[in-house]
């Protein structure tokens, strides 16, 4: 296997480094997003949030508070329009949505109220003013994968809750090498750059909304099904996004409340959260508690593989962060079983976050290969390598393509990792104890149907019309590199709309799949435009437009194992003496289909491999268990890496072709994160002797690990 | 955002007199920490007062060889003065530990003394806090407190103070002048920081209305030889869990004069005169550094989620004076020179 890393041979657009369309507009601030477009005779709604964690609101005292200045309404259970009882949305039943309904408070930091008013400040203040009392009852928010309630969910969305194959028992029972061990990670919070907003107004009959939405036509269908709404009425508009990272395409406080207010003051209304009620009304990750059971024979391969994982979700509705999913296309094993469980707790109701299920899961599974392999006496490469499944080894399909090994072996033949000492704890510089570490990564490549509209306009120029989201990433340049070979054009001459739901259907920025369901549909539309084109001499006026729509030929897709694939190097350094860990380098080397921009590529990939080393080194969001609240929900208590604690990353790929596929470009925007997080742990203990089984790996961690702190001085 | 007034004085007299005429006003000094409170809530002032164009922004050796330092001197404006960097070089070194570049650039000497704890009950409004709300309770004795005090706190309060500077200050003994509307004033580090006992929210013993106008440190030879070690949960722009200021005279193998101060274990920064008493005459070897600390660490009570202090104030002490008196070990690269460059 020959690889092409860092040298994807462009023939065209594709395959180019180019900045991003609209990268000027957003270094300028000439880019608006949705919480600062401006609009006449806007108001401003405060969202006023629950203190209790489980109860009724008994009184809500707006009276006074409607006398303040600038009030226009306060909104909350008592007075709110009634939404659509029992809403179903595009990923199904979604109490979370149901705002103002009813007088239960399922969770510190729910929707009480709204205050509308002239200005932000003026909403601001009053909300502050308003007092709200509760009837509490007494709750419980502690995450226990022993929990008494803890059951076993009918399905995830990402599958079915448990597969099995195999006499598990009895091939661990058979091994000779048996590893079995609990991981932990913790409450995580995407914490997008841009808090969620949105702006809604009634226009001619129509409802506008300017939103910050993954999937525009996911929130406009949803919302017409909350407010009862014609769909053709409604109409969501989200250009710019500042990150969303799976938080971003639901129904919640910030766009629900918007079109609520607009609607009761008959004015447009802005509804902005605050950073702290982004942590209890958009979703986050929910903390994991993870059982690995491997068993092997002397030579490493596998007999028993068993990943049985614990999420949380809300009272309100279920949402698993399916851990056990990461194992089931990824090593071959005589018995294999993989299951997620959840426990219900009086606590937000989490959601997607950059890879739901394999960030956390690949920490577990990519950890206990790692111990496996020194048990083995094996280097953890060639472990993964004996590993290598013919086909799925759950599913027995054939994989389109698998190059998790090219991963590896370019990986480690950049990294150094040829003739690399396995003793752990040997490795000094000054007061620094250094290792090395690495593990697997792979994500779904997933697909679906979308629409799309080329133009041929007549001046000579095209314009692409398809309904993707840019969250940030460049989706919308990467469309016009795919459209200007698709169509033999300059990439100057290519005009990108997206962002707008009377574009019509398109799949969401979500699960990596949006860069190739959209490609898919361009390329469609852009090949027969080229046809036409090259049997008309003239254009017309208003130009030729061709429409696709990839429904059928993403359903004749032959049934494969689809994924890509990552390989992850970390070097650690850590001072045992003061508990601190410093990442030296990493490297990322991956096999993700072909890449359309390799500038933008890139900072997916380096981003997702930060997320992975803050991940592994400082996100967690700490439960008060008295409150029921966040003890650190705010970005001065919530750490994630800073600049200080990133070092050079490098990250590239290897040549990935599906030759089933037409499109041959799998999604990225996860895949980064998947695994880096287990390099890291793998590298401290190779550094320092020490396993550590629980995120992140925090200084007192470390000290307690060292033996230097005393027995009982360090729950948890 | 609840309206406010805003002045700007020109002269300290002008300020004090503000502040004696309006009990509900604060002094506005670079604002880092004070604007972060009234946006959250906690600080709901009626009126600031912006000291920062006062004439209090100079440096200066005194003619008893003292260095004196205007409270509205800048902290970068600090750590990059010669005289600090060469004769107290723990006190740039703190300083450069904390906060960026930015926050560095805009917050003043007077008003770090003066910042806030960073309990995260402290900061949230909707919970019990007696340091912001006087007898409503301490939410962290019984949630989350592992960055919380192990030495000097109370039933009432475990908060830290959060200041990386004054654990330098401390160190070096400095003095804290100030001016009310009836005259000036001076307190002796000791007294200057009051004990939490059942008072949390009362954290100075400067009295009502008094402005900060600049600190001194004392001519102090052994501080040309010191250092600061910060411990945190990331890198960079955090605060400490656990940090030390240290300066070392050893004489032929015998501890001739050490001072050391911790900071992120207690309410105050505190001075670690139980190691200093300990290892003044003895040998400057890593054994009695250690006994040292552990001499001073002996008063600790840690919570259930802290005890990782005590080893770790510890081991930082023993490295410092290690290093300290035996010329090794650089201060780190990504200590000093923090936001200059990366």
């Amino acid at each position: 296997m020959t690889t092409a890393t860092g040298t994807t041979r462009a023939t065209g657009a594709v395959g180019t480094a180019r900045t991003r369309i609209e990268g000027l507009d957003k270094v300028t601030g000439a880019a608006r997003y949705a919480g600062e477009v401006p609009f006449a005779g806007l108001a401003h709604g405060w969202v006023v949030v629950s203190t209790v964690a489980r109860g009724r609101v008994r009184s809500i005292d707006d009276a006074p508070v409607r006398e303040m200045p600038g009030v226009l309404a306060v909104l909350h259970h008592g007075n709110a329009p009634r939404l659509q009882e029992g809403f179903v949305g595009t990923l199904g039943p979604d109490p979370v949505a149901e705002i103002f309904q009813r007088d239960r408070v399922p969770h510190v930091g729910w929707p009480v109220a709204l205050v509308v008013a002239e200005t932000s400040e003026q909403a601001r203040e009053a909300a502050e003013t308003l007092v709200v009392e509760y009837d509490t009852e007494p709750h419980d928010v502690a995450f226990d994968p022993r929990h008494p309630d803890r059951y076993t969910p009918e399905a995830t969305v990402q599958g079915p809750a448990v597969t099995e194959k195999g006499d598990l028992e009895a091939e661990l029972a058979a091994s000779t090498v048996v590893v079995d061990e609990l991981y932990t990670t913790p409450e995580q919070h995407h914490n997008a750059m841009e808090p969620h907003a949105a702006m809604a107004r009634w226009d001619g009959g129509r409802l506008e909304v300017v939103d910050t939405s993954q999937g525009t036509m996911m929130t406009a269908t949803d919302l017409a099904a909350l407010f009862q709404l014609d769909p053709e009425s409604v109409h969501v508009r989200s250009e710019h996004i500042g990150g969303g990272f799976g938080s971003k395409g639901w129904l919640r406080a910030h766009n629900v409340l918007a079109v609520m207010a607009a609607t009761v003051v008959g004015r447009p209304v802005r509804v902005v959260l605050t950073r702290r009620q982004v942590f209890s009304l958009t979703g986050y990750r929910s903390p994991t508690a993870q059982r690995v059971r491997l068993g092997a024979d002397a030579e490493g391969r596998l007999r028993a593989l068993d990943h049985d994982g614990v999420s949380l979700t809300s009272t309100l509705t279920e949402f698993v962060e399916a851990t056990g999913g990461y194992g089931r296309a990824m090593y071959e094993a005589e018995a294999l079983r993989t299951a997620n469980h959840v426990v219900r707790l009086d606590v937000p109701t989490p959601t997607f976050m950059r890879a739901p299920g394999e960030a956390p899961g690949s920490f577990a599974l990519e950890s206990a290969l790692d111990e496996l392999a020194e048990k083995c006496g094996l280097d953890p490469i060639e472990l993964r390598a004996r590993n290598e499944p013919a086909v799925g080894p759950v599913t027995g399909l054939p994989f389109a393509d698998r190059e998790l090994l090219t991963c590896f072996r370019e990986g480690a033949r950049r990294f150094n990792w040829e003739g690399r000492d396995p003793r752990p704890g040997v490795r000094r510089d000054g007061r620094w104890l250094l290792g090395t570490g690495t593990a697997a990564a792979t994500f779904p490549a997933g697909v679906a149907p979308s629409t799309a509209a080329v133009t041929a306009e007549a001046d000579g120029t095209f314009t692409v019309r398809i309904n993707a989201a840019d969250v940030g990433t460049g989706a919308r340049t990467a469309l016009a590199q795919v459209a200007a070979d698709a169509l033999g054009a300059d990439l100057d001459r290519i005009r990108v709309r997206i962002g707008d739901s009377d574009l019509g259907q398109a799949w969401l920025s979500g699960g990596s799949m949006g860069t190739r369901s959209w490609s898919w549909a361009v390329m469609a539309a852009a090949a027969e435009l080229r046809e036409r084109l090259a049997l008309s001499a003239e254009l017309p006026p208003e130009g030729i437009t061709v429409r696709s729509d990839t429904t059928e030929a993403v359903g004749a897709l032959a049934e494969r194992e689809r994924h890509s694939y990552g390989a992850q190097f970390a070097e650690v350094a850590v001072d045992v003496n003061t508990g601190e860990v410093r990442v030296r380098r990493m490297l990322g080397i991956f096999a993700a289909g072909r890449i359309v921009n390799p500038l933008t590529a890139r900072s997916q990939f380096v981003g997702g491999m930060t997320w992975g080393l803050s991940m592994a080194l400082h996100e967690e969001a700490i439960r008060d268990r008295v409150s029921g609240g966040l003890a650190n929900g705010d970005l001065a208590g919530y750490h994630f890496a800073a600049n200080a604690d990133v070092p050079v990353i490098e990250a590239d790929w290897v040549h990935d072709p599906d030759p089933d596929d037409p499109v041959g470009i799998k999604g990225i925007g996860e895949i980064g994160i998947v695994g880096a997080a287990a390099a890291i742990a793998n590298a401290v203990r190779h550094a320092t002797g020490v396993r550590h089984r629980a995120l992140p790996i925090r200084p007192d961690r470390v000290l307690a690990a060292a033996g230097a702190v005393p027995e009982g001085t360090t729950r948890a | 955002m609840r309206e406010f007034g805003y002045q700007r004085a020109h002269d300290v007299a002008g300020a004090v007199a503000l502040l004696d005429a309006a009990p509900d006003a604060r002094f506005l000094g670079g604002g880092t920490n004070l604007v972060d409170l009234m946006k959250t809530g906690v600080e709901r002032p009626a009126l600031l007062v912006d000291v920062t164009e006062l004439p209090l922004d100079g440096i200066g050796v005194t003619a008893d060889g003292a260095l004196h330092i205007g409270a509205t001197v800048t902290n970068s404006d600090l750590a990059a003065h010669p005289e600090v960097r060469r004769r107290y070089p723990a006190l740039a070194q703190a300083v450069l530990a904390g906060a960026s570049g930015q926050l560095r650039n805009m917050a003043t000497v007077g008003g770090n003394l003066l910042q806030r704890t960073r309990c995260g009950y402290f900061a949230d409004t909707a919970r019990p806090c007696n340091k912001r709300t006087p007898g409503s309770g301490c939410s962290a004795l019984d949630g989350i407190h592992r960055n919380h005090a192990i030495l000097g706190a109370s039933a009432h309060c475990v908060a830290t103070h959060p200041s990386d500077m004054a654990v330098a200050l401390a160190a070096f003994d400095a003095v804290v002048s100030y001016e009310t509307a009836s005259g000036t004033g001076e307190l002796a580090w000791a007294d200057f920081y009051l004990p939490v006992g059942d008072t949390p929210h009362r954290e100075t013993a400067l009295p009502p209305g008094a402005l900060i106008t600049g600190i001194t440190l004392p001519p102090a030879p052994v501080a040309a030889h010191s250092r600061y070690r910060k411990i945190r949960e990331r890198a960079s722009y955090a605060f400490a869990i656990g940090s030390a200021a240290a300066a070392l005279d050893v004489r032929d193998g015998v501890v001739h004069e050490v001072r050391l101060a911790f900071g992120a274990v207690a309410s105050r920064p505190w001075r670690a005169r139980e190691a200093e008493r300990a290892l003044t005459g003895g040998p400057a070897t890593a054994a009695a550094f250690a006994a040292a600390a552990d001499a001073e660490l002996a008063a600790a009570e840690p919570l259930p989620d802290n005890g990782y202090k005590v080893p770790l104030l510890r081991n930082v002490t023993v490295v410092l004076l290690t290093e300290l008196a035996t010329g090794t070990g650089p201060v780190e690269r990504t200590e000093p020179t923090e936001g200059a460059k990366r």
